[in-house]
């Protein structure tokens, strides 16, 4: 009989679906934890993998992978997405407050890696006053970082991928990498002239988490997991992957002689800003200086990267309409070119693509990236508003004498702003709220201030609240400034 | 003495034929008028004169710069009606802004819209907008004036008062040519009126 649909399927037959064990992890986030099979992309293979399929065969079902972004896989989880999630997720003090945790299956250690020419000179956070640190956002690696920041005066900077941090240190962009050993060897791996300091920053656990109601199933995948522990499973799929050490048995050891749920500390780190139970208020309280400097970041960003759309604008649209035709022909390739390639591939390409040639810093190529991709839309905007200027306010001009110089500043152009106004302010409004990509090639602004807030609590509520309220109270003003701007030019 | 002199024009858009074989001239002091039906080709002739339109073949000799006033007034919307007739002043001729702004002052008020200076042209009458028009045409001095139809946009009453307004500025040794389809305007104002029908001059 051939397999009916899910959706038809008959109760009896529709059991079948509870003997899956659905389980999320990041595929981006590559091997050793979870990451498609290089000879088979439909299929995913890892340590996190069989892990998964450790505990569905305990649990007699089958595993079956769904991919989920790693930075929003507690929301997932907690949503129902999956029934657990594991890929290589760190026991916080956070998520134990708002999920249920796993006992921990691996330890990792926070290894500090440098340029080789380094080694001797910057051996801890301490030695990195004023130097550029990269890391991951939202990890231990993170906390790590803003402790450090306030203790040694290092700059912390977030990445979203394991990969950017070390091919950007051998550039120079930053001069140390905070990471677990596990990223950290690839990083040295795959990275001439890399260095890892041996002495660890701080130890952590990898876990599985699973939604907050749900602790009956962790109990039971407790278990399981103690007697992968006890029979040497968890050891064998460790070597497998290569990331066995003297670490793993001694944790091993501690989780097997204490039966609750929770038998070691989450990591080395002291819980940052006090107990997880704080409360939402708490942190937010906690959290909305750091907001705010990024609300700064966003701001700035986004007035110079207008100023800068709007002079290329102007030029862009001033040369299509006076410019002899190989000019315009130019013109209005480039307009096109960059109104139909994405956003993000420019900021890619410009942060990490031209890094080879030229190693423009993060904030400038957010800029030139924002207004560059602007100024083809601004253009657009100024060409029409100069063409619909009528025919015969330039005639006027002409019969006057003036030249075409001054017909365009003293006439063509004063009219055509009025008639840009109003989808200028439109654009500055999205450009606003666009300048959240930059976070990509590691700009620290609003948004992604919001998210890592959003990961280390654990909820998106309050700071999606907080982060939509400061874009608000930014955008609102724009638009008030924008009429009154029209009115004084109405009645000028 | 002929201030303006035109032979044999031909003014084309493309394959078409505007107008073709014009000729006429004027004499210092003299106002002349073009009269005929919309589409005789009156507009084009004027806007040939002030050199807004290239010519095919013949000759033009007329002193610039030359004063236009077109029947759509086309002043310059993003400024007031003073600034609109000081702008050529500073900006053409390079004298001061002061003497610039006293002489559009008085051109307004010789036009009788001296109080209207402030006014953007959207706030302007039909009537009034014409008057700024002349203003602004006459600011340069020039030795020629040419207006397309400048009835349209006036009562009868307000045709008297232009008709004594062209007839002055012509005392005072200007040329005008006037473009019109109003023929007892044409007759009120002008020496000389030119009949043109389908691009030619007929009478």
């Amino acid at each position: 009989m051939a397999a009916a649909p899910s959706w038809m399927c008959p109760p009896a037959a529709c059991a079948e679906t509870h003997s899956e064990l659905r389980w999320g992890g990041d595929a981006e986030g590559g091997a050793p934890y979870v990451e498609a099979d290089p000879s088979d992309p439909s299929r995913v293979v890892g340590f996190d993998v069989e892990i998964a399929g450790l505990l569905a065969a305990g649990l007699g079902r089958s595993a079956r992978f769904i991919q989920a972004g790693f930075t929003s896989i507690d929301a997932s989880v907690a949503r129902g997405d999956f029934d657990i999630a594991l890929s290589g997720i760190e026991d916080t003090p956070a998520r134990r407050s708002r999920l249920a945790v796993t006992v921990p299956y691996y330890e990792f250690r926070e290894v500090l890696t440098v340029r080789g020419a380094d080694r001797g000179r910057f051996r801890t956070l301490a030695d990195l006053r004023g130097r550029h640190v990269a890391t991951l956002g939202a990890t231990l690696a993170y906390d790590l970082l803003v402790e450090a920041q306030a203790r040694d005066g290092i700059v912390p900077i977030t990445y979203e991928d394991d990969v950017h941090p070390y091919s950007d240190l051998v550039l120079g962009r930053v001069d140390a990498v905070v990471l677990d050993q596990i990223l950290a060897r690839r990083g040295v791996r795959r990275n001439a002239g890399l260095y890892n300091q041996d002495a660890p920053l701080a130890v952590g656990h990898y876990v599985g988490i699973l939604a907050p109601g749900n602790t009956a199933l962790r109990d039971r995948m407790n278990a399981i997991l103690r007697d992968a522990m006890r029979d040497g499973r968890l050891e064998a799929i460790f070597k497998r992957w290569n990331v066995w050490n003297e670490d793993q048995p001694r944790l091993y050891a501690r989780v097997l002689q204490d039966a609750s749920p929770h038998p070691v500390a989450p990591s080395s780190l002291a819980p940052a800003g006090g107990t997880p139970t704080a409360g939402a208020w708490k942190a937010a309280r906690r959290y909305l200086p750091a907001l705010l400097r990024a609300a700064v970041v966003t701001v700035a960003l986004s007035c110079l990267s207008m100023a800068l759309a709007v002079l290329l604008g102007v030029l862009i649209a001033s040369g299509r309409i006076y410019g002899a035709p190989p000019l315009r022909a130019a013109l209005t390739g480039w307009v096109e070119l960059i109104r139909g390639t994405p956003l993000l591939l420019q900021l890619f390409v410009l942060y990490f693509g031209l890094a080879a040639f030229v190693q423009l810093p993060a904030f400038v190529a957010a800029l030139l990236g924002l207004g560059l991709n602007y100024s083809a839309y601004e253009s657009e905007i100024y060409r029409g508003a100069l063409e619909a200027v009528p025919p015969g306010q330039l005639d006027a001009g002409r019969t006057l004498g003036l030249s075409r110089l001054q017909i365009l500043m003293l006439i063509r152009a004063p009219q055509a702003f009025r008639l840009a106004l109003a989808p200028m302010t439109n654009d500055f409004v999205a450009l606003l709220k666009d300048s959240s990509l930059v976070s990509v090639i590691t700009v620290v602004e609003l948004t992604k201030q919001t998210s890592i807030f959003a990961a280390n609590i654990g909820s998106w509520v309050l700071p999606g609240i907080m982060c939509a309220s400061i874009y608000l109270l930014l955008s609102l003003p724009l638009a008030r400034v924008a009429r009154a701007i029209e009115r004084r030019w109405r009645l000028a | 003495m002929m201030v303006l002199e035109v032979s044999a024009i031909e003014v084309r858009r493309g394959k078409r034929t505007i107008v073709s074989g014009i000729s006429f001239h004027a004499a210092r002091g003299e106002v002349v008028a073009l009269m005929g039906a919309s589409g005789a080709g009156k507009t084009t002739i004027l806007r040939a004169l002030a050199g807004l339109e290239p010519i095919a073949a013949g000759s033009v000799t007329v002193p610039r710069p030359v004063g236009m006033v077109f029947q759509f007034h086309h002043l310059f919307a993003n400024m007031t009606a003073h600034r609109n007739v000081w702008l050529a002043l500073v900006h053409v001729l390079k004298r001061p802004r002061a003497e610039a702004e006293r002489r559009a002052a008085e051109l307004l008020d010789s036009l009788g819209v001296g109080e209207r200076s402030s006014a953007m042209p959207h706030e302007l009458s039909g009537g009034e907008a014409q008057r700024v028009a002349i203003a602004r045409a006459l600011a340069l001095e020039p030795p020629v004036l040419l207006m397309d139809e400048p009835t349209a946009s006036l009562d009868p009453a307000r045709r008297g008062d232009l008709a004594a307004t062209l007839r002055r500025l012509a005392v005072e040794g200007r040329t005008v040519v006037v473009a019109t389809h109003d023929a007892e305007f044409a007759r009120a104002c002008a020496h000389r009126v030119l009949s043109i029908e389908r691009g030619r001059v007929t009478g």
